[in-house]
């Protein structure tokens, strides 16, 4: 099996932005991209899914909240929970935790602003699809670009995330937007599923992005099913 | 002619900004005393004939999955019942 082989679907909702970036990554990666239209109940025989950033049905109601129903998600849903790989970056994180595939809710930021700018992370756990080809304690540089990346859920839950090391990055040095212990990403119990806030496919190449760390979100991805 | 209203409101362990940048406003175009602000929503849902037993238990599990959600939201549901005139009863209280 080579990487090439791999197909990774890419999702695009109305109000996605970021689909033709996280696209790109995936094929930067090596891999092949394959759009997915909301609409659509089918998943065109892929390995993997992002679902991209942006502002799904104009944030409508709450972010991801009405996505969430798209038919795309139902058979997203359904394959997650057979260990399909799923990535949802900033927009497709809240998807993620509306659709209860992943815990917690993402608020709006406590201090109001839209925020850009790039963030230093430092990688807490290597035990998930996406982040295999990273080491524990790592410490990278990836864009947040969100007006509602505010990460909350319960002490208990919070507990329950760190104790399982389900926590996937955190912010390092200041914490853009007021998330709960400085989470910027988690992950599900099984790992196959990944929620980050940071958009790792903005930082894949050094000629545009902060860094190539990003690049390598979309790396693990391809390498765990190559191998698998 | 039935009516359902639904209001959701932040938790109140949740930080609510928008409700503090209301406060803020509030404080500066003079009212006095402004202890808290909450923001939240109203949903205002005309239902042709009245609500049937079955429909009253799915606009319940809609307010919990769709109009809220239950991690940082609580709701409330009210169903106005049908008039005798096929119109909206009168609300219970009002200005």
């Amino acid at each position: 099996m080579t990487l090439t082989s791999i197909r990774v679907g890419v999702v695009t909702f109305p109000g996605s932005l970021d689909d033709d970036d996280a696209a790109r990554a995936v094929r930067m990666a090596g891999g092949t991209a394959v759009s997915l239209w909301h609409g659509d109940a089918d998943l065109r025989g892929v390995d993997a899914v992002v679902l991209p950033g942006g502002f799904s049905y104009g944030d409508y109601l709450r972010c991801g909240a009405i996505a969430r129903f798209a038919p795309v998600m139902s058979v997203v849903i359904e394959r997650a929970a057979s260990g399909m790989p799923v990535l949802g970056i900033c927009n497709g994180f809240q998807i993620l935790c509306e659709s209860g595939l992943l815990p917690g809710v993402l608020t709006r930021n406590d201090h109001r602003l839209f925020i850009c700018r790039d963030q230093s992370l430092i990688v807490e756990s290597t035990e998930s699809s996406f982040t295999r080809d990273f080491s524990v304690g790592e410490r990278i540089v990836i864009p947040v670009k969100n007006g509602e990346g505010c990460y909350v859920a319960d002490d208990r839950v919070l507990d329950e995330l760190e104790g399982e090391g389900r926590v996937v990055v955190r912010y390092a040095d200041v914490n853009p937007n007021g998330s709960r212990r400085d989470i910027a990403g988690v992950r599900n119990a099984p790992g196959n599923v990944v929620g980050l806030m940071p958009h790792p496919e903005h930082a894949i190449e050094s000629l545009t992005g902060a860094s190539t760390d990003g690049l390598r979100f979309f790396t693990s991805a391809l390498h765990g099913l190559v191998n698998a | 002619m039935a009516r359902v209203v639904v209001d959701v409101m932040l938790k109140p362990e949740i930080l609510d900004p928008q409700g503090r940048a209301v406060h803020q406003a509030l404080d500066r175009l003079g009212l006095v005393g402004v202890a808290q602000v909450r923001q939240g929503k109203h949903f205002v849902i005309d239902i042709a004939g009245d609500v049937s037993g079955e429909q009253r238990v799915l606009l319940e599990q809609l307010c919990a999955e769709l109009l809220s959600n239950p991690v940082i939201e609580d709701y409330r549901l009210v169903i106005e019942p049908e008039s005798p005139d096929g119109g909206l009863a009168a609300p219970a209280s009002g200005s």
